[in-house]
């Protein structure tokens, strides 16, 4: 019999489940959005695809009430986790104009919501990581129990904003907690050309924080790392850097080929570690997920991709005259 | 009323929006305990604590996102760039994002910060140190470029940048920054952004500057004055969003225009201004309206400044080309 890993972190099998769930619901939607880019039906897709573990962990131990999120363009699971649904994913992969993100102004998995917290970036990358120190900062002056947690991925903490954001946190021993998902590429070029040194993680030691490298593809082990880092920053001891190491199962987008970059065999190997089938595998073994649970979450969750699909498809655009709004607020 | 220079008028504007309004904080490098390298934020820390009024390390782009992480949070950011030469190290930030949050988030986000910055050239300190960037700023949809030419504008400009729900880039030419003092009023006024003030009126030529140009300007009008021409002169004091209304008045009343930038000539805001005139008011005029700028270079080492930056001389030889047309 297998380890009940769960239990041992305070997790009942209900949250487990819903963990799968939507890291579940994560691999489908955005397997969708592929289908609908190759259909040329949505102009562009950049993907998650085995990631979810980090994502879902990572979200799952933070508190979904009240914690500002600031996630990059990969966190369809968090963001999932934080309340957007699939369809407000799938009206912006169409840009559509009821797309809550930017209705359809910003390139797709620009993520952001006020109503959930999810605070949208920009496009040129690690953009969110001061934006994510400063409502920290408004977090510790005002007295307020909240976190701010910003993911980025490691070709982010090469940014010049990485290192200003996690500076200033360091200092003030503000309430973040930074996650790096390092997927092992920054679009072509890999890990070994992006960073001098061994992990992302011991960059931490020059901000005063710890830094720490966990599995990225095992959702437990980073729900338990975030919890700690979570507690430490609501206790007031400061922030956390937090490297997953996880890889991209996928092309950065589907405007790339990877053929011309990374040896296939990698990723046939990398998709023996996908979170999805590792952790729905760790679920039967301690038969949380049967068979019949299994079968009617599938069902659950095509339902969802389905609907959203078709609710998307079929949502209007906006309007050209809409192009003129909110530059300044009147 | 107090005798107040201009930088003392800004000090005093930053504490009357401190005092009113405690979602108002002030940061950036040296402007806590040391007051600003200019003096600025002189005696601010000390009035208002540590939570208000502080240092940040030197990272200008961690500046800029640190505002705009607590704009989220419904604060009003006043956050100081040194100098304003080296705002190309946070342009992504003010350029790539606050100025577009309110219209990427379909308006459920305002930015409500105020950037300061002193700029300008005239006091021997080199490029860098020296650029009027307004240019760059003002071809950016979403902020709001303020640029005051007096203690008594720089002081009511302020409030109302701070209280304004956008992100206002608000410029503070060095050279005007212990020129000369004027009465300033005590405790809070304020001066509506994008309206343009006729500082002289005058009927033959309208002169339309903007910052320390005003005064050359100025200096220029009462030259003119002496040889029979009446100038107008009009000092923008926002260059974007321009108050065309002001400008295209005064045209229509003295059929003649030139506009004056102490900025490089290309692209500038003077060229903008001059299309604007072009546009609306062509039929009004006597003379092809033309610029004073500086020479499309870099800013120069001191001993070439005075050359090279346009002064009241310059703006009487063009003048009289557009009055003698």
């Amino acid at each position: 019999m297998v380890e009940n890993r769960h239990q041992a972190l305070g997790l009942s099998d209900e949250t487990v489940l819903e963990m799968y769930e939507t890291m579940l619901l994560a691999r489908r939607l955005d397997e969708r959005m592929w289908l609908l880019n190759r259909s040329g039906k949505v102009p562009f897709v950049i993907s998650g695809q085995g990631q979810e573990g980090a994502q879902i962990g990572a979200a799952f131990a933070l508190n979904r009430e009240k914690d500002y999120i600031l996630p990059y363009y990969r966190d369809m699971g968090v963001v999932l986790a934080f309340g957007m649904t699939a369809k407000e994913l799938m009206l912006s992969a169409f840009a559509k104009a009821e797309d809550p993100n930017s209705g359809g102004k910003q390139m797709p998995s620009h993520f952001g919501q006020k109503k959930n917290r999810i605070v949208t970036g920009s496009s040129p990358v690690t953009t969110q990581v001061p934006h994510a120190v400063g409502i920290a900062l408004a977090a510790k002056m005002e007295k307020k129990d909240f976190v701010s947690f910003v993911t980025f991925g490691e070709g982010s903490s090469n940014q010049g904003d990485f290192h200003e954001g996690a500076n200033f946190a360091g200092v003030h021993k503000l309430p973040v907690i930074f996650m790096c998902e390092n997927n092992k590429y920054a679009i072509s070029v890999p890990v070994t050309k992006q960073l001098a040194c061994e992990r992302v993680s011991d960059r931490a030691i020059g901000y005063g924080m710890p830094g720490i490298t966990v599995d990225g593809n095992d959702p437990l082990e980073v729900y338990r790392v975030v919890k700690e880092a979570h507690d430490r920053a609501i206790r007031g001891e400061g922030p956390t850097l937090i490297e997953a190491v996880t890889y991209r199962l996928t092309a950065h987008s589907s405007d790339d080929d990877d053929r011309a970059y990374r040896d296939q065999e990698e990723v046939m190997t990398a998709k023996e570690q996908d979170p999805l089938y590792t952790f729905g595998s760790y679920l039967k073994e301690v038969a949380v997920l049967t068979d019949e649970i299994e079968k009617s979450l599938n069902d659950k969750v095509m339902k969802l991709v389905n609907e959203a699909t078709d609710y998307a498809e079929n949502a209007p655009y906006a309007k050209p005259e809409d192009a003129l709004k909110y530059v300044y607020k009147e | 009323m107090a005798q107040m220079t201009m930088i003392q008028a800004i000090n005093d504007a930053m504490r009357v929006e401190l005092k009113r309004d405690e979602k108002v904080l002030v940061f950036g490098e040296d402007v806590g305990v040391n007051g600003g390298v200019f003096r600025a934020t002189e005696n601010l820390h000390a009035e208002f604590g540590e939570d208000r009024v502080f240092d940040t390390p030197l990272a200008e782009s961690g500046i800029g996102g640190l505002a705009i992480g607590l704009a989220v949070q419904g604060f009003r950011p006043v956050p100081e760039i040194q100098f304003f030469g080296f705002v190309f190290e946070v342009m992504d930030s003010i350029a790539g994002q606050m100025a577009r949050y309110h219209f990427r988030t379909g308006g459920s986000f305002e930015m409500p910060i105020t950037i300061r910055s002193p700029f300008g050239g005239g006091v021997h300190t080199p490029e860098m140190h020296a650029d009027s960037l307004e240019g760059l700023m003002a071809q950016t949809p979403g902020l709001k470029v303020v640029i005051p030419s007096t203690p008594y504008d720089a002081k009511g400009l302020l409030i109302s940048a701070i209280r304004d729900n956008n992100p206002v880039v608000f410029l503070e030419h060095m050279k005007l920054y212990r020129s000369f003092r004027e009465e300033v009023p005590e405790g809070e006024y304020t001066i509506p952004l994008g309206k343009a003030d006729v500082k002289r009126e005058g009927k033959d030529i309208s002169i339309i500057a903007y910052g320390a140009m005003v005064h050359e300007a100025l200096k220029a009008a009462d030259e003119l004055e002496k040889e029979g021409y009446s100038a107008e002169v009009v000092d923008l004091r926002t260059v974007s969003p321009l108050d065309i209304e002001t400008i295209i008045a005064s045209v229509e009343k003295t059929n003649r225009a030139i506009v004056v930038q102490e900025a490089q000539k290309q692209a500038g805001v003077a060229a903008n201004v001059v299309a604007e005139i072009n546009d609306r008011a062509i039929l009004s005029l006597e003379a092809p309206v033309l610029r004073v700028a500086a020479a499309d270079t870099v800013f120069p080492f001191s001993q070439a400044e005075s050359v090279w930056l346009p002064n009241y001389k310059d703006i009487i030889e063009t003048a009289k080309k557009v009055l003698t047309f």
